[in-house]
């Protein structure tokens, strides 16, 4: 295992040495020391690494992740694996505001709850939230699956496009154009499948789900009042 | 026939309101019969104050020229001297605005890059992501990175030669944009990770980050990524330029693009485009004032754009303060949008020639600002590339030669002294003496 102190040694020093990673070194499992809440930490890696992170951290956590497990060890800043590619980022503690925004692909689990606009404008990223999301959440919200074990707040799914939406507390309210769907054999399969992947022991069958009613997705006037 | 007695009542002529003209009745009856709001594409149409209503002075006894074909008068410029590790350099400072993959075919995007590339200058994706015919046939490419984040990601990132970060543009401040299902190709479609045939909506507000603040550390994360290696932009719109300009400087950008309300877009409200910022002229001097307030003139650079189109435009836009313009309209031009010879076609648009705009409808008769196969037939993306190619070399040259008679050896030491204004309003917007006298409105030490 590397050690990396990052109050030390700094976070372009960091990176830096993450993106260097040779693809043959058996050295693959990096531990990072001090983040003391440092925004950027293990941005834009592209190998099959293992980072694993001993406390908080400030924004934009494993942004643009590609291949690596990255692993937090505390709670994160606002727009953790933002535009994550591929790979799997999982957070112990809470997670700020725009959590997996844009992301591509990948597994983003958050243990303990997310913020307001978790899942924004995803586009193929898996989400699966142990506690509550905030408000917005799945905003304009391309493809992918969000999961929440806890209750989301108001406007879950405005303007949303495929994304699969799944919840198994309350929904304070749903944003324009997000209605409640029928749970199919696939559907409960597919959260099977995500549920266990993110270590959550939630059963799928107590989980409703939720997607776009498709009324915005070519513009009438008539809908007006939904814009 | 009304009569008085014997005598006839003549007809007065008819007259038109100014206030209802023919156009806003026009538009009162599509809006009616419709009950949608105007889409089209291009920049703001209504008459403006511009760099027309600024001259350049000359040389006289105080100023000697330089010889027209004779004396050197360099063009090159360097973008990105701040924090990059490889800084843009380009031959000429006139760049290629953003225009995206979805409102352009595939073929005039690489008709853009060759064009830019041959003439030894810059290139600019838009919403929509990189395609790998723009980044083969670009030598030096700026990757937008958009509220959408439409096709965004880290291994195109890397392949850039620089990151613009766009905040807003000038045909419409605080829009987003929105690509009619029609244009909405399967390839296009994948690219932005959505079905085919639907409204594809691009939001105004990045989905991450608000506020100088967080934009700060935004581009830290993006110069994270890509090694502190490549230059990265900040695009705003002409709103409030010397507090933009300032706030985009202390998040840590590298250059700054300023977007007049004259620069086009592909799509957007009618009403947007003609009410929303300032035009193009007003704009250079606050964000130059808060480049120098700061010491950063010529350390961070200032790239203009909206409604550039000749070498005069470029001299003069230099001339205030900027570093480098960017072309967008311009450039469609050069490659034949709008071009007489599709007049029939034009017609059978309800249109002619000069005035297509409705570029998101996708039936551009030019094949240019189209995603239909048959359509994008009629454009060859090598000629396409020689005429940009060949109007840039023109703008170089015009804008050399006004150098020149002002005896600058560099198109950046044309300096404001050089310029009159041929109006008040000129006069107050680019803060140059009214033509004939030694005033402009807000002149320091004068009291009006």
């Amino acid at each position: 295992m590397l050690e990396f102190d990052l109050q030390e040694n700094g976070l372009r020093k960091l990176n830096s040495a993450l993106h260097d990673q040779k693809e043959n070194s058996n050295q693959t499992v990096w531990k990072i020391t001090n983040p003391k809440g440092s925004h950027a930490i293990a941005v834009g890696i592209d190998a099959p690494i293992e980072v694993n992170i001993e406390g908080s951290t400030g924004y934009y956590c494993g942004g643009m992740n590609k291949l690596a497990n990255i692993n937090v060890k505390g709670s994160v800043g606002p727009g953790v694996a933002e535009n994550m590619m591929s790979g799997k980022v999982v957070i112990d503690g809470d997670a700020s505001q725009y959590a997996g925004a844009t992301g591509h692909g990948g597994l983003l689990v958050i243990k303990g709850n997310a913020s307001s606009r978790c899942g924004i404008s995803m586009k193929g990223i898996n989400i699966v939230v142990h506690g509550n999301i905030g408000h917005m959440s799945a905003f304009m919200a391309q493809s992918g699956t969000l999961v929440v074990c806890g209750d989301a707040g108001d406007a879950l799914g405005d303007s949303l496009y495929e994304a699969k939406l799944f919840v198994r507390g309350n929904v304070k309210s749903l944003g324009a154009d997000c209605e409640k769907k029928e749970m199919r054999p696939e559907h409960l399969e597919l959260l099977e499948q995500l549920l266990s992947e993110a270590e959550c022991d939630a059963k799928p069958e107590e989980f409703t789900r939720y997607g776009s009613a498709r009324k915005l997705y070519n513009f009438n006037i008539d809908n007006s009042d939904a814009y | 026939m009304n009569k008085i007695g014997k005598t006839k009542i003549p007809h007065t002529t008819p007259r038109y309101s100014a206030t209802f003209s023919n156009d806003v009745n026009s538009d009162i009856r599509r809006a009616a019969a419709t009950g949608i709001y105007d889409i089209r594409g291009g920049g703001a149409k209504r008459k403006l104050p511009t760099f027309d209503d600024l001259l350049f002075l000359g040389a006289s006894i105080s100023r000697y020229p330089l010889e027209g074909y004779r004396e050197k008068c360099e063009t090159s410029v360097t973008i990105g001297t701040r924090y990059a590790k490889n800084p843009i350099e380009l031959d000429i400072p006139i760049t290629i605005a953003g225009m995206s993959f979805g409102a352009l075919s595939g073929p005039a995007k690489e008709a853009l890059g060759r064009g830019a590339s041959a003439a030894g200058t810059s290139t600019t994706t838009g919403d929509g992501g990189m395609t790998p015919e723009e980044r083969g046939h670009s030598t030096k490419l700026v990757y937008q990175y958009l509220p959408s984040r439409y096709g965004m990601n880290p291994d195109d990132l890397r392949k850039a030669d620089a990151i613009e970060i766009v905040v807003g543009q000038g045909a419409k401040p605080g829009g987003g944009g929105m690509l009619l299902g029609q244009k909405i190709s399967d390839r296009v479609a994948e690219m932005r990770n959505l079905p085919t045939g639907i409204d594809q909506r691009s939001a105004c507000r990045h989905p991450d980050w608000t506020g100088p603040d967080d934009l700060e550390i935004k581009i830290l994360e993006l110069r994270e990524i890509t090694g502190w290696k490549v230059p990265i932009y900040v695009k705003v719109a002409g709103a409030r330029p010397y507090y933009d300009t300032t706030l985009a400087i202390k998040a840590g950008a590298d250059a700054i693009v300023l977007d007049g309300m004259q620069g086009g877009t592909a799509a957007t409200q009618d009403v947007f485009i003609e009410h929303v910022g300032q035009p193009t002229l007003a704009i250079v001097r606050p964000a130059v004032q808060a480049l120098q307030d700061l010491g950063m003139h010529r350390e961070v650079q200032l790239i203009l754009s909206g409604g550039i189109r000749n070498g005069a435009d470029v001299a003069k836009a230099l001339a205030l303060g900027a570093d480098a313009v960017a072309i967008g309209s311009a450039a469609l031009i050069a490659l034949g949008d709008n071009d007489p010879i599709y007049e029939e076609e034009y017609n059978k648009l309800g249109t002619t020639a000069g005035a297509y705009d409705d570029w998101h409808e996708g039936m551009d008769p030019a094949g240019i600002t189209t995603q239909d196969p048959e359509l994008m037939k009629r454009f060859d993306p090598i000629e396409g590339g020689r005429r940009l190619r060949n109007y840039l070399k023109v703008m170089t040259l015009e804008a050399q030669t006004i150098a020149r008679a002002c005896g600058k050896n560099h198109l950046h030491n044309l300096e404001p002294e050089d310029l009159v204004a041929l109006t008040i309003e000129a006069a107050a917007m680019a803060q140059v003496p009214l033509a004939g006298t030694d005033w402009y409105p807000g002149k320091p030490g004068t009291s009006y």
